[in-house]
């Protein structure tokens, strides 16, 4: 079991063409992900990858020619807002963004506009998610992870991969693993991830990896401490960032003073979270 | 990306915000012959990008145009919370009979921009947030829909402002809206807007914060950056779309992914160590980025050594490993280097970095260990 993706989910690459689009949809397909379509406007009718992958000019004829259930966006961040809106609008009804660098302003609209849609968005700024022996929706390398029990949420990407591998170095596997992305706005949040794997039966445990800035992590503390029975294992990135500086993450700054890695451990640990000092901790802290 | 107050309130002024009719100067001469047109009383500001000029003493008034160069004088020697000011600004100064409060920024938690607006203005906000969170009016704003004219006017009813200036303040509120919209501000603030004596409202200081993001569709406005106020190294790391901030220890990390970045430098300090920066060379580097990452890195002389931590996804190790051998044949760091890659094509990274000399480490703990060790040693 999983959350949001598995075997059955039917894929559309927006951005098949790009370098990018082009090297991750290869390791999508190898790992076993039923990648259906791609789009790259002006290059529809061509085929992709040897013949595997047909690619359409627009998200509306690949879902109608494929059935694609979710997309991956794969484009540069002038044009990321758009590819969602398009995706959207197809009926797509999951959609992961990949993208980093999107205008702040944009993601606004973009949000306001899928929930009134109730799309679902991941991301953007994202590595998208795995679920392990299924399938890989995104950049997670398929081989640092193997199926089992722990759900994992987390707002980094790399960072992700660390705990993911030092998780399958002791055997401890996950049911998926969901990215949802460094910046300030985006789609899917913690809450939302903590609870689907409370709701899903094959999720024993949870791995949250948050970072400085914003309240997501407290909140997400709130909610564990009222609505969970789950047992969850967390970790804060930024200890040591100095405030009013924005680490690489558009989301992950320290603002008025709020927002400090120490004020979400105190949170976390009110809840009765385990924290780690530090990623390669984590896998004793599930025993 | 801030902007300075003269550059916001010339921003504002396009919108059709009455702003003072001062100028820039950066001689104190210029500071006297801009007091001179002006004629009266004049204020001299320092243009610098920290909060609390007032109170380090660099925004003074001067009353005749020979104190606005002895004052202007004073100003440009001085630096406030480490800045050197390069600039002042030269306004009439205003009969005030009220100061107010607003602003535009985006609430995070709500996703939606929101107009702040108080009657207690020209003080920070943050610090009425402190003491009088009740006088600050908030009104957020559906993103696609934009300002409604009945929200300004909720707002002036909300800080009691006068029947009279209803009008005037709803043009600046829409004024102030497209400012932000036009621009992809993070922030536009007036602060304080001003009731004069006079019987109209003034924006006598302003503040905009960009979105970095935004900037490739605003190239004027990303050319309005004053790099005299950030650290060479930072500037540098930027035209190769690296992100940097520098710190003050001596072990250097360059390290893919941001959160990764920051974990980086925390299980540093974890195992004794202190970091000397964050980097992050981002998705997809390249060995150009990695090039310019080390000699960056190796510019700061107290560096003793540099970690890299690469973990696969789309950077793939094999493109940073070709980076770090460019970056080694053209820089030749004479210290110590540990290296970690895992991930994405981690073993044709691991075979082309066979010959470089360099201290290997397998998990993130080892890698800090290691670079703690050779940093002391």
């Amino acid at each position: 079991m999983s959350i949001l993706v598995d075997k059955n989910t039917r894929l559309l690459v927006q951005g098949i063409t790009g370098n990018e689009g082009l090297f991750h949809t290869q390791q999508m397909l190898a790992y076993g992900t039923k990648v259906v379509a791609g789009t790259r406007p002006g290059k529809g009718g061509e085929w992709v990858l040897d013949g595997k992958v047909p690619v359409f000019d627009s998200c509306k004829a690949a879902v109608e020619a494929t059935g694609a259930n979710a997309s991956i966006i794969f484009v540069a961040a002038s044009f990321a807002p758009d590819a969602i809106f398009e995706a959207a609008d197809a009926g797509i009804p999951f959609i992961v963004c990949v993208t980093e660098g999107v205008a702040v302003q944009d993601m606004m609209r973009v949000r306001e506009y899928l929930d009134q849609k109730q799309v679902r968005l991941l991301g953007p700024n994202c590595p998208g998610l795995l679920t392990p022996g299924e399938a890989k929706v995104g950049i997670i390398p398929g081989n640092i992870a193997i199926p089992g029990d722990v759900g994992v949420v987390s707002r980094s990407g790399t960072l992700t991969y660390e705990v993911l591998y030092a998780l399958k170095l002791v055997g401890i596997g996950a049911t998926t693993c969901v990215g949802i992305g460094g910046d300030p706005i985006n789609g899917t949040n913690f809450i939302d991830c903590l609870s689907m794997f409370e709701d899903d039966p094959h999720t024993e445990k949870v791995v949250m990896i948050g970072e400085i800035g914003g309240t997501d992590e407290q909140k997400a503390a709130q909610f564990i401490a009222s609505k969970m029975t789950k047992p969850v294992v967390s970790f804060i990135a930024g200890q040591t960032a100095p405030p009013g500086k924005r680490m690489g993450h558009a989301g992950a700054i320290i603002e008025g003073g709020a927002g400090t890695a120490s004020e979400k451990v105190k949170a976390l640990e009110a809840a009765g979270v385990k924290v780690a000092k530090h990623p390669e901790e984590i896998p004793s802290l599930l025993k | 990306m801030k902007l300075h107050e003269y550059q916001s309130k010339q921003i504002f002024a396009k919108y059709g915000i009455p702003i003072p009719k001062g100028r820039v100067a950066t001689t104190a001469i210029e500071a006297r012959q801009i007091a001179e047109e002006l004629g009266g009383l004049v204020v001299i500001k320092s243009q610098v990008l920290v909060g609390g000029r007032g109170k380090a003493g660099g925004i003074r008034l001067a009353k005749t145009a020979k104190e606005a160069e002895e004052v202007a004088t004073q100003i440009l020697g001085m630096e406030i919370k480490g800045l050197p000011v390069r600039k002042v600004l030269v306004d009439p100064a205003a009969n005030i009979e009220q100061e107010i409060y607003l602003g535009i920024t985006n609430d995070r938690a709500a996703r939606r921009p929101v107009f702040m607006a108080s009657a207690a203005g020209g003080v920070e906000i943050e610090e009425v947030a402190r003491t009088n969170p009740e006088k600050i009016i908030k009104v957020h704003i559906d993103p696609l829909l934009g300002l409604r004219d009945y929200q300004a006017r909720d707002i002036a009813i909300g800080i009691d402002l006068p029947k009279e200036y209803w009008k005037q303040f709803v043009d600046i509120c829409r004024g102030l809206w497209r400012a932000y919209m036009d621009c992809d501000a993070t922030l536009a603030e007036i602060n304080p807007l001003v009731i004069l004596k006079e019987k109209s409202l003034l924006a006598l200081d302003g503040k905009m914060v960009l979105d970095d993001n935004a900037l490739f569709r605003h190239p004027d406005l990303a050319e309005m950056r004053d790099v005299d106020e950030e650290a060479a190294a930072e500037t540098e790391a930027r035209k190769y779309g690296l992100s940097f901030i520098k710190l003050d220890g001596n072990i250097g990390c360059m390290v893919n992914g941001a959160g990764l970045a920051m974990t980086t430098m925390d299980i540093v300090k974890l195992f004794g160590g202190e970091p000397a920066n964050f980097l992050d060379i981002g998705g997809g580097a390249g060995a150009d980025k990695v090039a310019a990452a080390m000699r960056i890195i190796l510019s700061d002389k107290n560096v003793k050594v540099i970690l890299f931590n690469v973990f696969g996804g789309i950077t793939r190790c094999d493109e940073v490993a070709k980076g770090i051998l460019v970056a080694l044949k053209e820089v030749k760091p004479t210290i110590p280097m540990v290296v970690r890659l895992v991930g994405t094509n981690a073993e044709e990274g691991r075979k082309l970095l066979a010959d470089a000399n360099m201290i290997t480490a397998e998990t993130l703990a080892d890698a800090a260990k290691k670079s703690v060790a050779a940093a002391k040693a």
